[in-house]
């Protein structure tokens, strides 16, 4: 494999230049000090990156390093304000995706875009140049993940697909188009770790053929296994070009975070108190025809205790959410318990009244209003629980004063980056919003909180505060439930550990007795008894 | 050279003052290209039309007394909007509001009189409107048809109702078989012994009063706008969309109802098949040339009250078909929302080049 000139280079740019240049020649890709700006944010600043042919080359990067930027640049759905990019030794320019295709550069996105009502083959035509012919179709896609290991059914209808099968069709999609070049931009972070592994087969048969693969990952042990070689981003910049099998996960994460990174203090076990939140054979319908059921979900969640639920996207955390959180009401009103006062048939503002605190995953557009200002989206959670927030009478007028303490504070305690003192909620970052909609709930004191993807596209730092907050709140003898899909979050605050796969919630489980492994295999749909008969033989 | 649209990161302050402004302006311009091409003097036409009516004290009063049930109607359907209602139907309740309060003052007429039968005619006409504006909220809340068509398709069934009253019923029997009713004992009283401005004109402001604290200082003014803005995050915050859409139908329909019997009240003085030159339709581009904001819409009614008065003058001195008027209010509403873009998108000259997704980065 060609990773002679990948070498550890620390020392500056000098002898970075000397290595770009000698690799330049023979490289299937390179993109040579490309930068691009937007507005006052530098996303790339003389970016390098050098792709052998037959090499999985991985991106490695916060969110916010310039990594999506750089790989946009690459695929032409961006052109860089400087720079040059050379393919397979010819300076190009790479003038849109369909220019990136024609060249071979095929690319996995993160969020997929398939058609939900349409087939597997209906989908992947879509993206085929020339006349249709679904039969021939059909035949070259089941040949295709045949040969790649990605079993597919032509025919079957994307919306009764599960993520990894969707994952498969964007992948046997890309490789149709023959490319030389196959991008995934972060392309285990909705599979379960079985999933991961039999993609990791997948990636291994296509660089064995001579293909080239840009694996961005923020993933250090997948990294490690699998890639030949690393291209570090930190703030826009590179900041090394490495070997990572001749890496530890510690000193790549310290490349890419700029820092050791925190760790999570205050975790020690604890007393477990009472339980202050329960749902009790909670189950709900479906609400469309993309929408999973809630099959008698039990939980408890005792004073003091971070319970995590684990789960593949789109097995029934948001139902499960929205179910919690009152914005759908349960058939009963004991299924749903805040301090053992029965919720189930109350709206929200009731459960936020008992002392429960929500906080969804999306947050533009759910857990804030994009286009108002901060102090308007105080008073959207805590009008009805914060009592100082409006007036009274039944006018309810608005007190500005009250709502702009709370956003200070909320600034003050998590620190929270913004232009002014109350901009618009769309004009933050997703980390600072975040730390935001997260930090307007805490600020609440609540008995009970729950959380959705608390750190979903979130940067590490602000990451590293959401978490310990969480944490730090559990231990004021709050009851605290996060929904999360990131394991690595999991298994670093939660005290038990549930998993949510399609619709049906597992036993909670304590932390210390649960392995990478048996939480993937829950995810990936194990019977929970099974697992513990195994676990104990 | 080709000009681009890019978004802008936060909405312009400056721009959602001055798009109405542009909006009005390009109106003017348009208006002048328009009275060239039908061969009248530019500047003649631009004077009887826009200038001519705000230069006496009688005119004036004819504008407040056009703008009185466009400035009620376009205050409850800036409310509807802002909470993404779309009540197109303000007409046929304007009508039903008539239609109630007429009903009132001939069941008092020659009986009672006072002004206690005048309350009872205004809140019959609210309580008219009301109604007619809860159908389409009630189907699009329990089967959820667009309001859009319903309000709409409302409108033409109110205006029938309207008809078989004036020609049936309530046909004033010494009357020459004219369709309409007798002249009402009891009117909404004129404020001034010369001209016809009247007490509506007073209701309006106030209610122009009562909405802008409503919408801008009160927790219904701030559900109602969330639940426009982001009904995920509404239905997050505790605030039914349903219940919203039931106010809003509820409150523009119920001041429509008032514009209405005001209207036939007042200045008509008695029920006849049209009473309405359009007020309920035009009365939505005066909420959106009025930026869905009660003050806006006071200013906005004035603005196309002026149109209705400057129309019939060029039609008199001009010999302009009145027609020119719903063109001229139309093109309004176009340039409004035109301008609207603006305040979203700064307009941008970009030198050559095919280059794609310019506008498109990293958020």
């Amino acid at each position: 494999m060609a990773v002679a000139g990948a070498e550890i280079d620390m020392a500056g740019a000098g002898t970075l230049d000397r290595s770009v240049a000698s690799n330049a020649a023979t490289a299937l890709i390179a993109a040579l000090g490309i930068s691009k700006r937007f507005g006052s944010t530098q996303a790339n600043d003389k970016v390098d990156l050098i792709i052998q042919p037959g090499e999985i080359h991985a991106l490695l990067g916060e969110n916010g390093a310039g990594k999506s930027t750089l790989v946009k640049i690459l695929y032409g759905a961006l052109q860089a304000d400087s720079g040059a990019l050379v393919w397979e030794g010819t300076p190009v320019a790479i003038a849109n995706p369909a220019a990136a295709r024609a060249l071979g550069i095929g690319m996995v996105f993160q969020h997929f875009s398939l058609f939900e009502a349409l087939t597997v083959a209906e989908n992947i035509a879509l993206a085929m140049p020339g006349k249709l012919d679904l039969a021939g179709l059909s035949k070259t896609i089941a040949e295709v993940s045949q040969v790649y290991g990605l079993p597919l059914v032509p025919t079957a209808r994307v919306a009764d697909l599960s993520v990894g099968e969707r994952q498969r069709i964007e992948i046997v999609r890309a490789l149709l188009q023959e490319p030389k070049l196959l991008i995934m931009d972060e392309p285990t972070s909705v599979l379960t770790p079985q999933e991961a592994d039999q993609l990791f087969l997948t990636l291994e048969r296509l660089k064995s053929e001579g293909k080239s693969i840009l694996y961005i990952s923020h993933r250090l042990d997948e990294v490690k296994r699998l890639c030949d070689a690393a291209t570090i981003m930190r703030h826009g910049k590179v900041v090394g070009h490495v070997d990572p099998r001749a890496e530890t996960a510690a000193s790549l994460a310290r490349l890419m975070v700029g820092a050791d990174i925190h760790v999570v203090k205050g975790r020690a076990a604890r007393d477990a108190g009472a339980v202050r939140f329960a749902l009790r054979q909670l189950t709900l319908p479906k609400n469309g025809p993309f929408s999973v059921a809630l099959d008698h979900i039990d939980l408890e969640v005792r004073a003091g205790e971070v319970v995590c639920i684990a789960g593949v996207a789109g097995n029934g955390q948001t139902e499960l959410f929205d179910a919690i959180s009152g914005e759908r009401v349960a058939a009963s009103a004991g299924a749903v318990l805040i301090d053992a006062q029965p919720v189930g048939r109350h709206g929200p503002n009731d459960r936020r009244r008992r002392g429960a605190a929500f906080v969804a995953e999306e947050r533009l557009g759910h857990g804030a209003v994009p286009v108002r200002v901060l102090s308007d989206n105080v008073l959207l959670t805590r009008h009805a629980s914060d009592a100082g927030l409006t007036g009274g009478g039944w006018l309810s007028f608005l007190r500005k004063g009250a709502a702009n303490a709370v956003v200070d504070r909320v600034t003050q305690a998590y620190d929270v980056r913004k232009g002014k003192r109350d901009p618009e909620a769309r004009s933050l970052s997703g980390g600072n919003l975040q730390k935001f909609v997260v930090g307007r709930e805490i600020d609440r004191a609540p008995g009970v909180l729950v959380v959705n993807q608390p750190t979903w596209g979130v940067d590490a730092g602000a990451a590293a505060l959401i978490r310990q907050a969480l944490v730090d709140l559990a231990a004021t003898g709050s009851a605290v439930l996060v929904i999360s899909q990131d394991l690595d979050e999991i298994f670093e605050i939660a005290d038990r550990i549930a998993v949510i796969h399609h619709g049906a919630l597992s036993p909670a489980y304590p932390a210390a007795t649960m392995t990478l492994e048996k939480v993937g295999l829950l995810m990936g749909g194990a019977h929970p008894e099974k697992l513990d008969t195994e676990g104990q033989g | 050279m080709r000009l681009v649209l890019e978004k802008r990161q936060e909405a312009s302050d400056l721009m959602a003052y001055a798009s109405p402004l542009i909006a009005v302006a390009i109106t003017f311009a348009f208006s002048a290209i328009v009275f060239a091409a039908m061969g009248k003097p530019v500047g003649a036409s631009l004077f009887t039309y826009f200038i001519e009516p705000l230069t006496d004290l009688n005119s004036l009063q004819e504008l407040a007394v056009k703008a009185t049930p466009l400035v009620l109607i376009a205050v409850g359907l800036s409310l509807c909007y802002i909470s993404n209602n779309w009540n197109i139907g303000a007409e046929g309740q304007y009508v039903m509001g008539a239609v109630f309060g007429s009903g009132v003052a001939l069941a008092a007429q020659g009986t009672m009189s006072g002004p206690h039968v005048l309350a009872a005619m205004l809140a019959a006409g609210i309580l008219g409107g009301m109604l007619w504006g809860a159908l389409p909220a009630l189907l699009k809340v329990r089967f959820g048809a667009s309001e859009i068509l319903t309000s709409l398709m409302l409108v033409y069934v109110a205006e029938k109702v309207l008809d078989y009253l004036v020609r049936g019923p309530w046909r004033d029997p010494k009357g020459y078989n004219f369709p309409q009713s007798v002249a009402f004992d009891t009117t909404v009283p004129v404020l001034f012994e010369s001209g016809r401005l009247h007490l509506g004109s007073v209701i309006a402001l106030g209610v122009v009063i009562a909405a802008f604290v409503l919408v801008g200082r009160t927790l219904k003014g701030f559900e109602l706008q969330v639940v426009g803005q982001a009904p995920r995050a509404a239905r997050f915050a505790g605030f039914s969309p349903a219940r919203a859409t039931l106010f809003v139908f509820a409150v523009s329909g119920g001041l429509a109802g008032l514009a209405g019997i005001i209207e036939v009240a007042g200045p008509i003085g008695q029920l006849q098949p049209s009473i309405s030159p359009g007020y309920g339709f035009t009365a939505i581009i005066v909420a959106f040339l009025g930026r869905l904001n009660p003050i806006g819409c006071l200013i906005a009614g004035l603005l196309l009250a002026l149109t209705y008065i400057g129309g019939e003058n060029a039609q008199i001195v001009l010999k302009l078909p009145l027609d020119l008027t719903k063109v001229i209010q139309g093109f309004l509403l176009f340039a409004v929302l035109a301008c609207d873009s603006l305040i979203l998108y700064r307009p941008r000259l970009i030198a050559g080049g095919s280059h794609g997704g310019t506008a498109h980065g990293a958020h």
